[in-house]
Formats: C-alpha cells, sequence, structure tokens
C-alpha cells in the first residue's frame, strides 16, 4: 500500500447500494458465463467434429435448436430485466429516510462539500473530503459549477452525473467504517485524472467528533511564523479565492481551508498532507497538478515557510 | 437476328458479340482516362472503394499509434510520458478517428467495393456522388490530422459533451475542428449510403430477388438505412455546437434555457446507431466467409436477414443507455434496459446460425476463417459485458470505467475488425489478383489475437476496481499498476499482430500467389468476375436464379445480355423480385466532383472562422455543382434495329 | 445438367416496356417484361438469356493479370511526387499555430519580451480572463463589458489606454473614480490574461482566439462576431458629471 491507504473499488460491498449492486452482478456474471461456455462448446464441437460425407445435412435439426436458442435467450434475457428492475427498485428503498443532507458542488478540479442543516448553526462547508457516519443513510445533492462532472464512490454506491443547470442527488448507506477514494467519472477536462474525493466512513460517534471540531471556525495561529503566514494568506491573493472561517479569507471560487491540514490530502487527492507537500504545492501549482486554476503566487522563501506554517495549524 | 453486322459494328453486346471483342470494347468503354487527370476523376466504384479502403487503413494506423502512445503513457502511474494536455487531445484523436475516419469509412468502402460486384451489375449508382464522398472523406481527415499536428487537436473526448467543448470550457479552435470534421464525414457517409441503397434496391443482377440477395448486401441495405436516419442526427447536433461556439446560438447553455442534455440525446441517438453501422458490415463478412469456408449455404439465411433488420431497428432504441447516469426518470431507464438486451436476441441469431453452419459444413480453418472464428470467441464476451451493461445499476457502477473501454474493444475490435481483417484476406485476391500468404496470415492471426486479449481482458478487471476512463494518469497503490502494464504489452503484442497483417497484405501484392478468378470455391457473383475485376465488371449481366449461384448449374453462369457496349450502361431491375426493369446511363468520368469537394471543404473549413463563410462559400460550391450537373447532349448513336 | 435456360430470346413488342421508362431514357428496351406466369421468373429465367455455355465461360478474364494490376499505377505516382511539396506547405503552417492554441498553464507568455502579444494571442489566456472575469466580480461593476457602475468595456473609448499593458497596469494599480488595485487579490499572469480577455470584449485580439459566449445569462453579441473596434482615448465630455 502506498500513501494513499484507500482503495476504490466497484465490487465493494461497504455500503448497501453497493453491495446490492455487487449481489445482481454475481447473477449476471454466473448467467452470462453459462452462454458464453454453451457458445464456446458448440463452437468447438463445429471445429473439432469429424465430417461425414456430403448429403447428411441435419439442417432441420439444426433449425428446430435455433427456435430454442431463441426461446432460451428470450427467456433469460426477461429474466435478467426483471432482476434488474427489482434491484433498481432496491436501490430506490435501500435510503429512503436520509438522516444526513450533503451537497456537494462540483469545480474543476476539486469538490465543494457543504453540510446542510435546517439550523444554520449546524451548517459548514469543507472540500475535498466527505465524512460519513456507518449505517445512517446520507441525502446528497449534486451540482456543477461549470462542466459536467460525475459524483461516484465505488466502494459505496453506484455514480451520478453533475449537469450544470440540473440538480441531481444520491442517498447513500455505508456499512462499513474505513477510507474510501472516490473520484470524477465524467471527464472534465485538463485534470479529470487528479479529482479525487476523500470519503471516510466513521463510527457515528467519530463522526458527531469530527462535525463538532469542523463547526468550529480556525484557530488563531500562535508562533510567529504562523501569525505572519496567516496575514500574507489573508492579505495577499489567496483570500481572493479561499476562504478559511474565523479571519477575513472569504473568497467563494477554491476550496475552503477551514480545516484544511486535518485532511488527508492536498488538491482533491493529488498529494497527500504533509508539510513539504504544502510547500511544494504552494510554491508551484502548475507543476503538481498543471492546467488546475489556482495560480502560481510569486513568495519569497520565508513567506512560502510562513504560508505553510500558518495552513499546517488549520487542523 | 436479321441485322449482319461485323462484331465491331454491334452496338450491344449479345451472342455475336462476346470474348475478345467484346472485351476490347467493353475497357474502351469504361476505361478512365489515364494519369492523374484520370486519376483523380474516375467514376469506377472499384478505384474509388481501393481508395477509401487504403485511406481508412492509413487512419487506422494513425489511431492505432495513439493508442500506443496512450498505453505507454498508462503502463505505469504518475507516468511522465506525456502531459494531461497532450493526452486529452491524443485520446479523443484516438476515439475520433477510429469512429469517423476508419470504422464507418471502412465497412462502406469495402460495400462500394464489393455490393457492384456481388449484385452483378457494372458500377455503383451515382457514381460521381461516389467520387466526391471519397474527396470529402479525405479533406476531413486531412483537417483533423493536420490540426492534431499543429497542435489544435481537439480535446473534448470523442462525443464532445458540452459544456466541457462548448465556447466557454474548451476556448480556441480545437472543438470547432472536431465538429466540422465530423460534418464532413457525415456528408461523405450519408453520400454513401445513398448510393449503397440505390444500388441494392435497383441495380441487382435479374433474378436475384430479395431472399436470394447476398447477406453481406442484406447487412449493406440495412446498415445504409440506419446512416441515413441517424447520421442526420449528429450533423444536426455538431452544427448546432458549431453555432453556439462561433455565433451565440444557447442551445446549450442551461442559464438561457438551452440544455447540455439535448447534446448527450442528439449525440447518442445518432451515437448509438453508428455502432451497429460498424457491426452489421462486418456480420456480412462473416456470413460470406463462413458458407465459403464451410463449404455449404448458410443455415437459417432467413433467420439472419431478420436479425440484420432487427438489429437495425433495435439500434435506434437504446441510445438512454449511455445515459443512465444522467439522472432521467427511472421507470423511463427499464424500457431502454429491455430494449438493450433484447438487441442481443438478434446476435444470438446470427451467432448460432455461423457456428451450425461450420458444425454442418465441411470447415477449411484458412486465415479468414480463422480471424471468424477468433471473432465469435471475443464478440460473445462483448457482448455478454454489454448485457451486464444494459442493466441499470449494473451501469451505474461500471459506466465510465475500463469496463465499458473493455467491453466495446471486445465489441468493435473483436466485433467488427477481426471479421474486417478476415474479410481483406478473403476478398484479397478478388482486390488485387493475388493471394494473401496464408502462413504468414496465421502468424498475425494468433499474435493478433493473443495480444489483444492480454491488452484488452485486463481492462474489465480495472473497471471493477474502480478505473475510470479517460484519465491522463493514476496514482500508485491502487491495485491498478499490474493490470495496466499487462494491459499495454498486449496492446503492443496486438500492434504487432496488425503491423504483421498489414506487411503481409504489401509483400504479397507483388509477390502473392496468382489467383484467378475464385480461388477459394465460393458462391457469390464477385467470384465470377476477373481478379481484380475488369473496369466494367463484367462482360454480361448474370443471371441469378439462387442464393449461391456460382454453386448452382454445374458453375456455368447463365447470363443476359443487350447492353450498350458503345457507352456507359447498366441495367435496373424491379426492387423486390429483381426483373429487368430499365437500361441506365453511367455517368462518364468528371473532375466536377473534386472541384465540388474542395469548393465544400474551402466553405466548411472556412466557416469555423466566420458564418459568413457559409453565405460566400457557398456560392462556388453551387457553381461546381451546376457545372457537374449540366445536362449533356445526347451523343447515342443510332441503334440498328434487331427484330 | 440441362440448362433451364429457354434457348430463343422471344420477341416482344416494343410496347411492353413501362412507358415512364422509355419516356425517361428515350431509348428501346431491349429487355421485355418476364413472363407474367406465377413462378416462371424464377424457374425459366428472363428473355434475354444467353444459354450456352460454349459462348460465355464461367469467368470471362481475357486478359493477363499483369495488365490489370498497372490501374493502380498513378495513386503511387502522385504521392511521390506531390508528397515533400504538401510536406514544405505544412511546416509554415505548424510554426504558425503553436502558439495560439497552446494551454500555457506554466505561463511561458509571462517571460516573453512582449507579454502582451503572447498573452492575447492565445485562446487559453483570453478564456482563463474570462472566467477570472466572473471570479472576481468584475461584472458587478462593468456588466459583461456593457458597463454599469464602472465604464463599458466593450466600446472604443478606452480613459486610461486600451494597449495590453495599460489595461493590465489598470487592473494591478487601480485608478482614479472607483476602479480598485488588484496587485493584492491577483498575480500579474491572471493580470495579463484579464487584459486580454477585456480586450477581447471589443474584439482586439486576432480573430481566431476570440472567445464565444460565455455559459451564463447574457444577452450581448458574442465577440467572434465582434468588429474590431478602433482604440480611442475618452473624449473630454462637457458635462464632467457623465461617466461615458
Amino acid at each position: 500500500m502506498s500513501w494513499l491507504d484507500t482503495f476504490q473499488s466497484a465490487a465493494g460491498n461497504d455500503g448497501q447500494q453497493s453491495a446490492l449492486v455487487s449481489e445482481l452482478f454475481a447473477i449476471f456474471l454466473a448467467v452470462t458465463a453459462l452462454f458464453f461456455v454453451a457458445v464456446m462448446i458448440f463452437l468447438i464441437w463445429a471445429i473439432l467434429r469429424r465430417r461425414r460425407g456430403e448429403g447428411e445435412s441435419r439442417e432441420p435439426a439444426l433449425r428446430r435448436l435455433l427456435v430454442g436458442w431463441v426461446g432460451l435467450i428470450s427467456l433469460t434475457l426477461a429474466g435478467l430485466t426483471l432482476a434488474t428492475w427489482l434491484y433498481d427498485r432496491g436501490l430506490a428503498r435501500a435510503a429512503a429516510t436520509p438522516a444526513l443532507e450533503i451537497e456537494v458542488t462540483a469545480n474543476q478540479w476539486w469538490w465543494d462539500v457543504r453540510y446542510a442543516d435546517d439550523d444554520a448553526n449546524w451548517i459548514f462547508r469543507t472540500a475535498n473530503e466527505l465524512h460519513l457516519p456507518a449505517g445512517v443513510p446520507a441525502h446528497i445533492t449534486l451540482r456543477s459549477n461549470d462542466v459536467i462532472h460525475s459524483f461516484w464512490v465505488p466502494n459505496l454506491a453506484g455514480k451520478q452525473d453533475m449537469i450544470p443547470g440540473r440538480e441531481a442527488d444520491i442517498s447513500i448507506r455505508p456499512l462499513r467504517r474505513g477510507v474510501y477514494r472516490a473520484q470524477c467519472a465524467e471527464f472534465c477536462g485538463l485534470q479529470h485524472a487528479r479529482m479525487a474525493l476523500d470519503v471516510t466512513v466513521e463510527s457515528p460517534a467519530d463522526f458527531i467528533a469530527w462535525r463538532a471540531a469542523a463547526l468550529k471556525p480556525a484557530a488563531a495561529p500562535v508562533g510567529g511564523s504562523a501569525q505572519a503566514g496567516q496575514a500574507i494568506v489573508t492579505g495577499r491573493q489567496c483570500a481572493s479565492c479561499h476562504s478559511i472561517a474565523g479571519t477575513p479569507a472569504s473568497g467563494q471560487v477554491a476550496p475552503d481551508l477551514t480545516h484544511f491540514a486535518s485532511r488527508r490530502t492536498i488538491a482533491a487527492g493529488t498529494l497527500p498532507m504533509s508539510r513539504a507537500n504544502i510547500a511544494a504545492w504552494i510554491a508551484d501549482p502548475q507543476a503538481v497538478k498543471p492546467g488546475n486554476n489556482m495560480p502560481k503566487v510569486p513568495l519569497t522563501p520565508a513567506e512560502l515557510a510562513a504560508v505553510t506554517a500558518y495552513l499546517e495549524t488549520l487542523k | 437476328m436479321s441485322a449482319v453486322m461485323s462484331p465491331r459494328d454491334l452496338p450491344r453486346d449479345g451472342p455475336e458479340l462476346t470474348g475478345e471483342a467484346l472485351h476490347a470494347r467493353l475497357e474502351k468503354t469504361w476505361s478512365r482516362p489515364p494519369g492523374l487527370w484520370g486519376w483523380l476523376s474516375t467514376t469506377d466504384h472499384k478505384e474509388i472503394g481501393r481508395r477509401y479502403i487504403v485511406t481508412a487503413f492509413v487512419f487506422l494506423l494513425l489511431g492505432g499509434a495513439l493508442a500506443l502512445l496512450i498505453r505507454a503513457q498508462l503502463a505505469t502511474p504518475e507516468s511522465g510520458l506525456i502531459g494531461p494536455d497532450r493526452y486529452n487531445q491524443i485520446f479523443t484523436m484516438h476515439g475520433t478517428t477510429m469512429m469517423f475516419l476508419f470504422a464507418v469509412p471502412v465497412m462502406e468502402a469495402m460495400a462500394i467495393y464489393l455490393i457492384p460486384l456481388m449484385l452483378g451489375t457494372r458500377n455503383i449508382s451515382f457514381p460521381r456522388l461516389n467520387a466526391f464522398s471519397y474527396f470529402m472523406y479525405l479533406a476531413g481527415g486531412i483537417l483533423l490530422w493536420v490540426a492534431f499536428v499543429l497542435n489544435i487537436g481537439p480535446d473534448a473526448g470523442w462525443f464532445s459533451y458540452v459544456p466541457l467543448a462548448g465556447p466557454e470550457f474548451s476556448p480556441g479552435k480545437r472543438v470547432d475542428i472536431w465538429a466540422q470534421m465530423v460534418t464532413f464525414t457525415e456528408v461523405a457517409a450519408l453520400a454513401v449510403a445513398v448510393e449503397i441503397t440505390a444500388t441494392i434496391l435497383k441495380q441487382r443482377a435479374p433474378g436475384m430477388n430479395l431472399a436470394r440477395m447476398p447477406l453481406f448486401a442484406w447487412a449493406m441495405l440495412v446498415v445504409s438505412l440506419m446512416v441515413i436516419f441517424s447520421m442526420p442526427s449528429v450533423a444536426l447536433t455538431s452544427g448546432m455546437l458549431l453555432s453556439d461556439r462561433l455565433i451565440g446560438t444557447q442551445f446549450f447553455n442551461s442559464f438561457e434555457y438551452g440544455d447540455p442534455l439535448l447534446w448527450q440525446h442528439l449525440f447518442w441517438f445518432f451515437g448509438h446507431p453508428e455502432v451497429y453501422i460498424i457491426f452489421l458490415p462486418a456480420t456480412g463478412f462473416v456470413s460470406e466467409i463462413v458458407q465459403t469456408f464451410s463449404r455449404r449455404p448458410i443455415i437459417g439465411y432467413s433467420a439472419v436477414v431478420l436479425a440484420l433488420v432487427g438489429t437495425g431497428l433495435l439500434a435506434f432504441g437504446l441510445w438512454v443507455h449511455h445515459m443512465f447516469a444522467t439522472g432521467l426518470p427511472r421507470m423511463g431507464y427499464a424500457f431502454y434496459t429491455a430494449a438493450s438486451m433484447a438487441v442481443s436476441v438478434p446476435a444470438g441469431i446470427q451467432i448460432f446460425c455461423w457456428i451450425a453452419t461450420m458444425w454442418d459444413g465441411r470447415p477449411r480453418f484458412q486465415t479468414p476463417l480463422l480471424w471468424v472464428v477468433g471473432f465469435i470467441f471475443t464478440f460473445v464476451i462483448g457482448g455478454l459485458t454489454g448485457v451486464m451493461l444494459a442493466s441499470v445499476p449494473l451501469d451505474l457502477q461500471l459506466h465510465d470505467t475500463f469496463f465499458v473501454v473493455a467491453h466495446f474493444h471486445y465489441v468493435l475490435i473483436g466485433g467488427a475488425v477481426f471479421p474486417l481483417l478476415g474479410a481483406i484476406t478473403y476478398w484479397f485476391p478478388k482486390f488485387t489478383g493475388r493471394m494473401m500468404s496464408e502462413g504468414v496470415g496465421k502468424l498475425s492471426f494468433w499474435i493478433g489475437f493473443v495480444g489483444f486479449q492480454i491488452a484488452f481482458f485486463p481492462m474489465h478487471l480495472l473497471g471493477i476496481l474502480g478505473m475510470p476512463r479517460r484519465v491522463y494518469t493514476y496514482p500508485a497503490g491502487l491495485g491498478w499498476e499490474t493490470l495496466n502494464l499487462v494491459s499495454s504489452i498486449g496492446a503492443f503484442l496486438f500492434a504487432l499482430g496488425l503491423a504483421i497483417f498489414i506487411g503481409n497484405a504489401l509483400a504479397s501484392l507483388r509477390r502473392g500467389r496468382e489467383a484467378g478468378p475464385d480461388p477459394w470455391g465460393a458462391s457469390g457473383l464477385e467470384w465470377a468476375a476477373a481478379s481484380p475485376p475488369a473496369p466494367y465488371n463484367f462482360a454480361h449481366i448474370p443471371l441469378v436464379s439462387s442464393r449461391n449461384p456460382l454453386w448452382e448449374n454445374d458453375g456455368v453462369l447463365p447470363v443476359v445480355h443487350g447492353l450498350r457496349v458503345d457507352d456507359r450502361e447498366g441495367l435496373l431491375t424491379t426492387v423486390i423480385d429483381a426483373r429487368p426493369d430499365m437500361r441506365e446511363p453511367s455517368p462518364e468520368p468528371s473532375l466536377w466532383p473534386l472541384v465540388a469537394a474542395l469548393a465544400t471543404t474551402v466553405m466548411f473549413v472556412s466557416s469555423i472562422f466566420t458564418p459568413w463563410a457559409v453565405l460566400v462559400g457557398s456560392i462556388p460550391v453551387a457553381a461546381a455543382l451546376i457545372a457537374w450537373f449540366w445536362p449533356k447532349e445526347s451523343t447515342v448513336t443510332p441503334e440498328p434495329v434487331i427484330d | 445438367m440441362s440448362s433451364p435456360f429457354r434457348a430463343d430470346p422471344p420477341s416482344l413488342p416494343a410496347g411492353r416496356g413501362r412507358g415512364w421508362v422509355r419516356l425517361r431514357k428515350k431509348r428501346r428496351s431491349p429487355f421485355p417484361s418476364p413472363s407474367p406466369r406465377r413462378g416462371e421468373g424464377r424457374e425459366r429465367g428472363f428473355g434475354v438469356c444467353d444459354l450456352s455455355p460454349a459462348a460465355e465461360p464461367p469467368h470471362p478474364d481475357p486478359l493477363p493479370l499483369g495488365e490489370r494490376g498497372k490501374g493502380a499505377g498513378p495513386s503511387g505516382t502522385a504521392v511521390r511526387r506531390y508528397g515533400p511539396i504538401v510536406a514544405l506547405l505544412l511546416i509554415p503552417l505548424l510554426l504558425a499555430a503553436c502558439h495560439r492554441e497552446t494551454r500555457d498553464y506554466k505561463s511561458d507568455a509571462l517571460k516573453a519580451s512582449d507579454r502582451g502579444a503572447a498573452f492575447e494571442g492565445n485562446a487559453f489566456h483570453i478564456a482563463q480572463g474570462q472566467r477570472l472575469f466572473g471570479w472576481m466580480n468584475c461584472a458587478g461593476c462593468h456588466s459583461h463589458g456593457g458597463g454599469g457602475m464602472g465604464p463599458p468595456l466593450m466600446d472604443d473609448e478606452w480613459r486610461y489606454g486600451g494597449s495590453m499593458g495599460e489595461i493590465a497596469a489598470t487592473i494591478l494599480d487601480g485608478r482614479p473614480n472607483g476602479m480598485p488595485s488588484f496587485r493584492s487579490r491577483i498575480t500579474e499572469d491572471q493580470a495579463w490574461q484579464l487584459a486580454a480577455f477585456v480586450r477581447a470584449l471589443s474584439a482586439q485580439p486576432r480573430q481566431d482566439v476570440l472567445p464565444s459566449r460565455g455559459d451564463e445569462p447574457r444577452n450581448t453579441e458574442p465577440m467572434t462576431l465582434d468588429e474590431r473596434k478602433p482604440i480611442r482615448p475618452a473624449t473630454p465630455k462637457q458635462d464632467d458629471s457623465s461617466e461615458e
């Protein structure tokens, strides 16, 4: 295992939806494998069959067999269609009563995540990460700010396109705790490959703790370097795109940085979170993730160290 | 016969005018002028068909080279070989080239060459339109590839979803080039579809009623009608994209009540039939090859014909299965699931009939039949993964992953390219007069077949492991490294197989064994013509009384005569029964199709830059068309009366 | 096997053919209609048949193979003759097109000797400028170029100069009467991108890099249809209170 320490598999059974799909996949695999074997046996027989002389054509028998074959295919397909329909109903039922409302908005090439609630005190924003309590159905509203993206957490459920001008939604009920990698599944431009989302499924208690931390504004930095960094982040170019709750930084067009350092990765799953990687990312975002919309802000080495120190405090 | 004339003076073929004298006169009438001028102005379906095939294979090689670049990039995680911008251009060019410049044109090209021969006629209908169509296709291909070399290659994927391909997110002219290339190839494909339909319906040899038509002709009839009904959809929508990008219309702008989904509907209404437009001609090849090499007529001819027609109809009811993840109403999805699954019924019928024919016949496993066996193995896998993808819940997991990439390469390479390579081997003696080497052919098959499976089977697993398609790189640690590496090795092996195939074809052009008219002992009319056929195809129009004319009557082919020899003339027959209906003049070679194609090219290319080009550019097009269709004084010599 | 086809062509009166056929063709059809009897067409063939196998071999090929092969000759020579010329013609095209379509995300343009030309000659930079125009809320004052609280940007009048350098300076340092300084809000190359887009609003860059509409509500003509406007300094107005 590499730094990712996570996995991404459509064959996983970590959510109620993906488990249902895996069941259906098993049915399809078994049925189609039978058909494949049947056709191959016929083909190999046809190849190896010892020919007798001419005039011994079995054409009438083969014609009858064809009728039977068509009947068999049709019945099987009808069965598979029915199975599809039943499982589709099952998927729709699986998360009928959501207990958590989340809004995910896709951007080129990052995810804006907003935990919604009727009580404004419980609303908060984060980016490129999703925390879900295990066993709790979550309802996720999906939007896009620019091009078509697709929301896909393969371990938990199928995908749902995010089409600008339309609102889509998906319900997920994760079953097993773990860290899952999700990835944009619709080609969305230069950095489609590096538009990942970290999905953490944790116990409800852990989730509540995480949410309590996420609701807090960023802590004021302690120490000269971090304080200098905060001054740079809020006073220079950073703040016109990024927001950090509790500071004057309130840009809306780039990922929220309030609890940046508590995330697992930088730049939508591009780099693991570490001091060196934060510095490398800010020093030249275009070298790390070519074509992304974050500019290379000219900083002196001292300024860069200060900004890095400050961002590290944003736990 | 009362008039006594020397054979030289007779204006028609007939009992008196046969043999050398007839051939000499037909040769004179049907030959094109020599030299570059004649080369550019030819209306011979064989010459244009040959050009089409060679051009399509050039695009196959170019698209294949791009595929190798893609596989080289993906062989290792975090590869720095190709940057994201160039990679996006490369995979877009790969898909676009293969779909628009190789697969559809090569199938139509085979039909352009073979259909008139199979039907026993002297030329395709609308031969000048045929020439025009080739030049349009060539111009579209050159436009796209020159743009790619100049770093203006389209980069929004071969289906160019808006708004990514729209004015805001695809700056520059890249997507305009793509959209206009689509227009070029649609014009070319529609022209060919019209020619093929007319040829099949009106130019069959007398006696070849619909129930005696070769299965390849049936496949092409269905395909041509599909082209006519589906391609306008993409021509329309690429025009809408161009006008959104150039003149600020709002078709796809959701903020002004346009809709990005409109693009997907219109594109896939073409895009899904397109898959069958590529696949059905291949089933036609397979039917012909299976009959010849099993040495018996196909079992279940009517069932295969019904399967072809059924596939053609069903193909128009499946497009939404490309859009299961877009959030359309779920009840509606059930219909498209059922329709998508239903299309495996006709496919199953055809597979059964081919295997049954082999089972009941005495097959000779020469290279063409090997490709067919490879096709059946591969296509069945591709078809069955297709059944999986038709299921909405499975599709929601597998859509836009490498599973889908594996699926459509299994059905398009396994289902269309394998039969095509078999067909090239099979008809190569007809095209060139020489056989391809059997030993090298088998070698190319085995390397290509094994390489293909190694390249594409792991992609199924990659898709299940969650690897999305169209990523220029992927992080290490997701369990994708080994499978990707294996796949890349397989891709290079497959390319080696193809290279051997093409090397074999080129070497056989000069060194191949001379074939004679019917080297395989086949039954179709095309094998009654010389190899390669004379410009007039047949000295006399054959008369057909069964589905396998060369296997009947002890190999004697009855013919009709009475067509002019001093003027290009073909025989039209009735649509259903193929009774002789009328004689129709066939156009002389002309340079005007080329001029018209050049004028249209200028109009299309400049309309990428300014909408005024459509207005101004249509003037030269109109002038060229007027010259093309200028009525000619009839130069028919008076005919001697034959009582 | 005896031939099932009749030996002598039946002589049919000329009028038996279909009228419109001959009207269109103005020729006499030598092909009579097939026998009207049921099954006749299938069993007995059609009128004018050559029946004797001796008269016509099944596979007539009177010419030796070698001569046939020559038909394909001209194609090869044409390619050989004109190929290099075509290649030579393509090279200048190649040089001309390199820059304008590059996704210049590393901002090599910033290092160019003429930054203004480098930025406004590149479609990607203009498109990025278009996005920044929205993100930095330029439209809040200038609308989509038509002007509002701030002056219009798509006409031919420029208070503080209409060159790339002057516009970039305006953006970075601000101007009197309300234009704020963006020096600490955006980077220098973003300012150049914005300047390139601002000039695109009056169709100043070359035509083939101009953007069209954005995916947003707007009622202005796309820049691709704009005519390039002259750049004039603002005429001093009599009424000083007017803001253009």
